[in-house]
C-alpha cells in the first residue's frame, strides 16, 4: 500500500503507525433503512470499545444508525488508485454481463 | 495529487476544523446561565455539534496525511488560524441568538458550495455539517423572535447584539476579491466555488428581509436595495479591524487560545490513562487466549 491509498481510497493513511497516542479507527454505520454499513469517517480511540462509544457520540447524534462497526485503519487493505485501470480491467470488456447487451423484441412481455 | 493542492487542502480543512473547535467557546460561555432548561438543552446540543463538526473535519484532514496531534499543536501555537469571528465576546444571552442567526447564517452561505468541493472527504463532511447547521441558525432566530416579543430591555439586547455582530459576520467571507490572491487558484482547483465578495453579497441579500421580519435594524446607513443590480448595496467593511483581529489583536484571541491550551493539557492525563487501560485489557485478553 502506498501514499496513494488515502488519496482516492479516502481511508486515512494506514501505512505507518499514527504518531498520535491513540490509533485511528474507521467508522461504518448501518442506517435504519436496511442498507449496508456505510463508511462515515474516522476517529481516534484508545481501543475498539472506546472507538464504538466515540462513534456513537460523533456519528449518531440524530439517530443516523442502528449498528456501528469500527475497524482499525491500519488493518484495512485497500486497492491502489495508481493501478486502478489494470486492476479493474478484467470486467471492462465484458459488456455481455449486462442485460442491456441482449436485444429482445418489444412484443415479448415481462423480460 | 499535486503537492500544492494537498497543502492548500490541509490548510483549509484544518483552519475550518479549528474554527469549529474554538467556536464552542463563545456560546459555551452561556451554557450554565441559559434562562431555561429548554434553552440550555438546545445550547448544549449546538455546542456538541460544533465539537462534532471539528472532529469530522480533522478526520478529513487526516485522509491527506495530516496528524491529529500535530494539528492541535499548530492551533495552540498559533501556526494555524481559525475564523476571526470567534475572537469577539458574547456579552448577553441575545448574542447566543445572533450568533445562530448571523454567524451560522454566514457559515451556511460559505459552506453550502463546499459540499461540491473537489476533495471528496471534505465535501462529504460538509454535507453532514450543513444539515446540522440549519438547526443552529433556526434555533438562533427563534430565540431572537422570542426576545423581540418580550420587554423593551430584551428588544434592546437583541438590537445591541445585532449591532456588534453584523460587521464581524460580513468579515467571515474574507478580504475583498481584489485582495484575495489565492481565490483564482482555489477556484481552478474547485476547492472554492464562489468568490468572497459574491458570497458576502448573497449573505446580505438573504439577511436583510430576515432582519425586517425580526424588527431589528442592521447597523449600516448605506444599506439599501439597488434595483439596477438586483442586490442590496452596503457599506464598506472595516478591513483594518479585520486585519487587527486576524493578526491576533482582537478582543478575545489570547483568551480563546489559552482556554484551548488549558483544556488540551488538562486532559493529557485522561488520554494517557485510557491508553494504559487499553494496553492492560489487550494484555489480559492475550493472556487468556
Amino acid at each position: 500500500m502506498s501514499d496513494a491509498t488515502f488519496r482516492d481510497g479516502n481511508v486515512a493513511d494506514a501505512t505507518e503507525p499514527p504518531r498520535s497516542s491513540w490509533p485511528l479507527y474507521e467508522v461504518f454505520l448501518r442506517s435504519k433503512r436496511g442498507l449496508n454499513h456505510v463508511h462515515v469517517g474516522s476517529l481516534h480511540a484508545a481501543d475498539a470499545q472506546m472507538a464504538l462509544h466515540h462513534a456513537r457520540d460523533l456519528y449518531t447524534r440524530r439517530n443516523e444508525g442502528v449498528s456501528i462497526w469500527v475497524v482499525k485503519a491500519a488493518d484495512i487493505t485497500a486497492s491502489s488508485p495508481e493501478e486502478k485501470d489494470p486492476f479493474f480491467a478484467p470486467s471492462g470488456d465484458k459488456v455481455y454481463r449486462h442485460p442491456t447487451f441482449y436485444e429482445i423484441p418489444d412484443s415479448v412481455p415481462h423480460i | 495529487m499535486p503537492d500544492a493542492y494537498r497543502k492548500t487542502m490541509i490548510r483549509q480543512i484544518a483552519q475550518h476544523a479549528h474554527s469549529e473547535i474554538i467556536g464552542m467557546q463563545p456560546e459555551g460561555n452561556w451554557v450554565t446561565r441559559a434562562p431555561s432548561l429548554r434553552r440550555k438543552a438546545i445550547l448544549l446540543a449546538k455546542v456538541q455539534d460544533e465539537a462534532g463538526h471539528g472532529l469530522y473535519l480533522y478526520s478529513a484532514a487526516e485522509t491527506l496525511g495530516a496528524d491529529r496531534e500535530d494539528l492541535t499543536a499548530r492551533l495552540i501555537s498559533g501556526a494555524q488560524k481559525y475564523s476571526s469571528i470567534f475572537n469577539y465576546p458574547t456579552l448577553t444571552f441575545a448574542d447566543v441568538g445572533v450568533i445562530g442567526w448571523l454567524v451560522d447564517g454566514a457559515a451556511i452561505c460559505n459552506q453550502v458550495p463546499l459540499c461540491r468541493s473537489s476533495y471528496g472527504p471534505y465535501a462529504r463532511a460538509m454535507i453532514r455539517i450543513c444539515k446540522e447547521e440549519s438547526f443552529h441558525q433556526r434555533q438562533g432566530y427563534e430565540l431572537l423572535m422570542t426576545m423581540m416579543r418580550g420587554t423593551p430591555a430584551q428588544r434592546e439586547m437583541v438590537q445591541d447584539a445585532t449591532n456588534r455582530w453584523w460587521w464581524p459576520s460580513l468579515m467571515m467571507f474574507g478580504p475583498p476579491d481584489a485582495e484575495s490572491p489565492n481565490t483564482a487558484q482555489s477556484m481552478r482547483w474547485r476547492i472554492k466555488r464562489h468568490t468572497n465578495d459574491e458570497l458576502r453579497q448573497r449573505f446580505v441579500d438573504m439577511t436583510v428581509p430576515q432582519a425586517a421580519a425580526l424588527g431589528v435594524t442592521l447597523p449600516d446607513p448605506l444599506l439599501r436595495w439597488n434595483d439596477e443590480r438586483g442586490n442590496y448595496d452596503f457599506g464598506e467593511v472595516d478591513w483594518a479591524e479585520f486585519k487587527r483581529v486576524v493578526a491576533g489583536n482582537g478582543p478575545c484571541n489570547a483568551q480563546r487560545i489559552e482556554h484551548r491550551r488549558a483544556a488540551h493539557e488538562g486532559g493529557a492525563w485522561v488520554r494517557e490513562a485510557a491508553a494504559v487501560h487499553a494496553a492492560k485489557r489487550a494484555a489480559r485478553k492475550e493472556a487468556a487466549a
